[in-house]
């Protein structure tokens, strides 16, 4: 059932993508090009996505588990520390250099052509070494 | 002003709608970069199942979505040097980070999770900040 479920969530966070318009990488890049041709789709699309995930965050404190698994994840530390920043930092500049996130890089590998097959393919390498690279961090 | 915001806005609240029946269902945080992630480094070796799944859905649906709706375009750039270099920063990126758009984004500010706006506003700045430098100075993209 729980990867029924997966599947389902998948799919819909793919035509969710899809349909915001977050797989065409112009109206990503126009999003972050603030002093060019600024595209605002990027905002909508993150608040329609945050508002229904807020009252969800809230509904979970008032039920006690989640209906198929024992609990719902905990809030992790909330320091601020060396991997967050800097991983964030290397995050923005290739998202901005692609227009591509994870996400979109995989709702659109049917349609990205050897393109988006590529980016993918680097992509996971680089999640590969992550761990040898955040040993250097600590 | 771009006329694309109401589907900016009906799509967006489908992800909020798919990480909502993620959290409430099976208690997980729906995060791209931490489920693919996870799946490649095999830190998530108790639910490889749930992760391939999810990623089937995500990389199948847009398919369908086409099927009906028609009209897709992608305009990722054809320069590869770009692309690998951009690939491996995501990649690298989001899982030092622990998180993208998505799970920083989506789920960390809807929490008011205070690493994940600060994530956010970073990788944000830095967007930006790529593109000023890559796009309007160099002209590479």
């Amino acid at each position: 059932m729980k990867n029924l479920i997966a599947l389902f969530c998948g799919g819909l966070f793919g035509i969710g993508l899809f349909i915001s318009g977050m797989t065409n990488t112009t109206k990503v890049q126009g999003w972050l090009d603030i002093f060019g041709n600024w595209d605002p789709t990027l905002a909508f699309v993150l608040s329609g996505a945050i508002i229904p995930m807020a009252i969800t965050w809230n509904i979970t404190k008032r039920i006690k588990k989640p209906i198929f698994t024992d609990r719902f994840p905990k809030k992790t530390e909330q320091k601020l520390n060396k991997p967050l920043i800097i991983g964030s930092m290397m995050f923005g500049m290739g998202w901005g250099l692609s227009g591509l996130c994870p996400g979109p890089a995989m709702a659109s590998l049917s349609f990205g052509g050897w393109q988006g097959l590529m980016f993918f393919f680097t992509m996971a390498i680089g999640m590969l070494f992550t761990p040898l690279i955040a040993k250097y961090l600590k | 002003m771009h006329p694309d915001w109401v589907s900016g806005l009906s799509g967006g609240l489908l992800i909020g709608f798919a990480a909502s029946a993620y959290l409430l269902l099976n208690g997980r945080i729906m995060g791209a970069s931490g489920i693919l992630g996870g799946l490649i480094d095999l830190t998530g070796y108790e639910n490889l199942l749930e992760r391939l799944c999810f990623l089937l859905g995500l990389v199948l649906s847009p398919i369908l979505a086409i099927q009906i709706a028609g009209g897709h375009d992608t305009q990722l750039t054809s320069n590869m040097y770009i692309i690998i270099a951009s690939g491996l920063l995501v990649g690298i990126g989001t899982r030092l980070a622990n998180g993208c758009t998505s799970g920083h984004g989506v789920c960390g500010i809807s929490r008011l999770s205070f690493r994940g706006i600060t994530a956010t506003i970073v990788y944000l700045l830095c967007g930006v900040v790529s593109i000023i430098f890559f796009k309007n100075l160099l002209g590479l993209i």
